[in-house]
């Protein structure tokens, strides 16, 4: 990997200098033609890729109408150019959202506007040569779809549906992402992004029972396949294989055992995480969440609950009844879907759980936003839920708990520097780079308050921040999950 | 990509991950070292052998628990936990590890 800087954190954050081209270098592996063959696009750069890419967008101008508004509206004003985590670390001014959205629009405009089809040097129209559609791979792989600019676009344009529809057509054409299109096929083919078999999970899960007896003295379990279960937990497959995640989902067996919840892991939906989203492409997102229904009608449960799972939720939120609903077979006193953070924080509300604050002592914790949640998703049953409920169950946990600044969180936050697909080494660059403004607002209250700890509920953020946060002179433990702290402070046994 | 391990060319993948896992053989964890600038001692070939064994047996690595577990068992609790483990493989026990002992690597968000 070519070497690069990281860049300096600052007394105050700064807006920096535009770099034309900065990073023009940066691309992420093309996905081989098996990866490709598996999600139903072709497997290399097709023969009449012009006349395909703009055949495909011209399907996606008319099936999602969104889309073309977006790229009609944008009057240029300029709001939103320093709001990208990626413009704000790389100084590449493609970065600018508005310029990202131009790369696209320039196309649409000389293809579907009367003005563009006749004159195109008048309104900035071009062709699709070979050297946009590079362009394109580079630049939509420097866009985690987190949608902060969108909070800022005076006409709630949304970056993220335009880099979306970008991948689809990329995909379309041959040109898919390695990353992202292999892990969807491993979802088809094993059940869940790591490729973790039946027989491993189970393994796992059988030494996480262990383990927790021997720390707590409780046989706290956590079941796979069980029939009958009234919970269906859907998690990243990340909870079972990495660190801080597996912190959480001891976390959330706690909370069902305390509760004396029943519920199940599906080895056939052993994956939270929606990677279809990711590269916009309906038709896999949909295949992906069909998976957890199937799952739930299987095992007959009676709620779906989420595990700590940024874009997940919003897939579970936002679309899961239109992509594999209905869900009439389900308990209709609770929502269909329910995140984890509403479980506990309902049964923290009802006096169900007793939390030994104290236990987390040794800790000074703040909480990052996770992009998904915090902008397309909501908790609980108030405006804004998503924002109270994980900081009340935190609470309910810590005696030490401080906000980082409020421009950098809530819907103003941004984005760990890793999500939207974009979590592979092949980016490293841009991970580090994007991760500034964060890492930034995280410097101030290590500073001021002494904070020790960022809490998370998304799986990429988890991992994104344990590797770049030694980036900026940070220690990779000080990323936890946020059920690792109700893990921490829960008081198991019978009640006092 | 590839490299050159006691004369055979083995193919790899662009991360420089073996392409054909059956290629493996000691001497691919140490050109793969080497290539990284590190020595392999007696420490790293427990968690090397390890990963091959548990990926006979499940064609998965293990989860960072059960490898921190199992290395804890074999070498003693004081090396049974992951900044033990990084200190051996500092690009992450699940990625450099594996790519040393002919696994794929991990993929998802980890």
């Amino acid at each position: 990997m070519a070497k690069f800087e990281t860049p300096a954190l600052k007394e105050y954050p700064e807006i920096p200098v535009v770099q034309p081209g900065a990073m023009a270098h940066s691309r992420p592996f093309v996905a081989a033609a098996g990866h490709q063959a598996a999600l139903g696009f072709p497997g290399e750069l097709v023969d009449d890729w012009q006349a395909v890419a703009i055949a495909k967008m011209g399907e996606l101008l008319g099936k999602y109408r969104s889309l073309p508004v977006f790229l009609d509206s944008c009057v240029k004003c300029g709001a939103c150019t320093d709001k990208c985590h990626y413009f704000l670390g790389t100084g590449d001014p493609k970065n600018m959202p508005v310029a990202r959205q131009d790369l696209l629009r320039k196309v649409y405009r000389r293809y579907f506007t009367f003005a563009g089809k006749h004159f195109p040097k008048l309104v900035g129209a071009v062709d699709l040569s070979k050297e946009v559609l590079d362009d394109w791979y580079s630049y939509y792989h420097q866009c985690s779809e987190c949608r902060r600019c969108s909070v800022f676009c005076p006409y709630g344009i949304d970056t993220a549906e335009i880099t979306m529809a970008a991948r689809d057509i990329l995909d379309s054409v041959g040109q898919g992402q390695k990353y992202s299109n292999e892990i969807i096929g491993k979802v088809f083919k094993i059940g869940n992004n790591l490729g973790l078999p039946g027989p491993a999970l189970e393994d796992t899960l059988e030494g996480l029972e262990e383990d927790v007896e021997d720390e707590t003295g409780v046989a706290v379990r956590y079941p796979l396949d069980e029939a009958g279960a009234e919970v269906l937990l859907v998690t990243p497959s990340a909870d079972f294989f990495a660190e801080p995640h597996v912190d959480g989902l001891i976390g959330y067996g706690k909370v069902f055992h305390q509760a004396g919840i029943r519920w199940t892991l599906s080895s056939y939906a052993s994956e939270a995480a929606n990677f279809g989203l990711f590269i916009g492409s309906y038709e896999n997102m949909r295949k992906v969440a069909l998976r957890i229904r199937k799952a739930a009608l299987d095992l007959g449960v009676k709620r779906i609950v989420f595990g700590e799972c940024g874009h997940a939720w919003r897939v579970a939120y936002s679309f899961l009844n239109t992509l594999a609903g209905p869900f009439d077979f389900l308990d209709p006193r609770y929502p269909v879907p329910q995140h984890i953070i509403e479980v506990t924080h309902d049964l923290i509300q009802r006096g169900a759980l007793t939390l030994d604050k104290s236990a987390n002592d040794d800790l000074r914790v703040t909480y990052h936003d996770s992009c998904n949640v915090a902008r397309a998703s909501r908790m609980g049953t108030m405006p804004g839920g998503q924002f109270v409920l994980p900081r009340e169950v935190i609470k309910a946990c810590c005696n030490h708990f401080y906000d980082m600044s409020p421009d950098t969180i809530h819907e103003s936050t941004f984005c760990c520097g890793g999500g939207g697909g974009l979590l592979t080494d092949d980016l490293m660059e841009l991970r580090v780079k994007g991760a500034l403004p964060r890492m930034q607002a995280l410097k101030e209250v290590v500073d001021k308050h002494g904070v020790t700890h960022m809490a998370a509920i998304c799986a990429i953020c988890k991992s994104q921040f344990s590797k770049v946060l030694p980036y900026y002179g940070f220690t990779r433990d000080q990323i936890v999950s946020v059920h690792q702290l109700v893990s921490n402070a829960i008081v198991l046994g019978s009640k006092q | 990509m590839s490299i050159e391990v006691n004369g055979k060319t083995l193919q790899t993948d662009e991360e420089g991950y073996l392409a054909d896992l059956n290629d493996w053989e000691p001497g691919v964890a140490e050109v793969m070292a080497n290539v990284d600038g590190y020595e392999l001692t007696e420490n790293h070939w427990e968690v090397i052998n390890f990963l091959r064994e548990y990926y006979e047996e499940y064609q998965i690595a293990p989860a960072v628990r059960v490898l921190t577990k199992a290395i804890g068992k074999k070498l003693g609790k004081d090396k049974g936990n992951s900044k033990y483990l990084y200190e051996l493989f500092p690009y992450g026990p699940a990625k450099q590890a594996c790519k040393y002992a002919g696994l794929p690597k991990p993929t998802g968000c980890v």
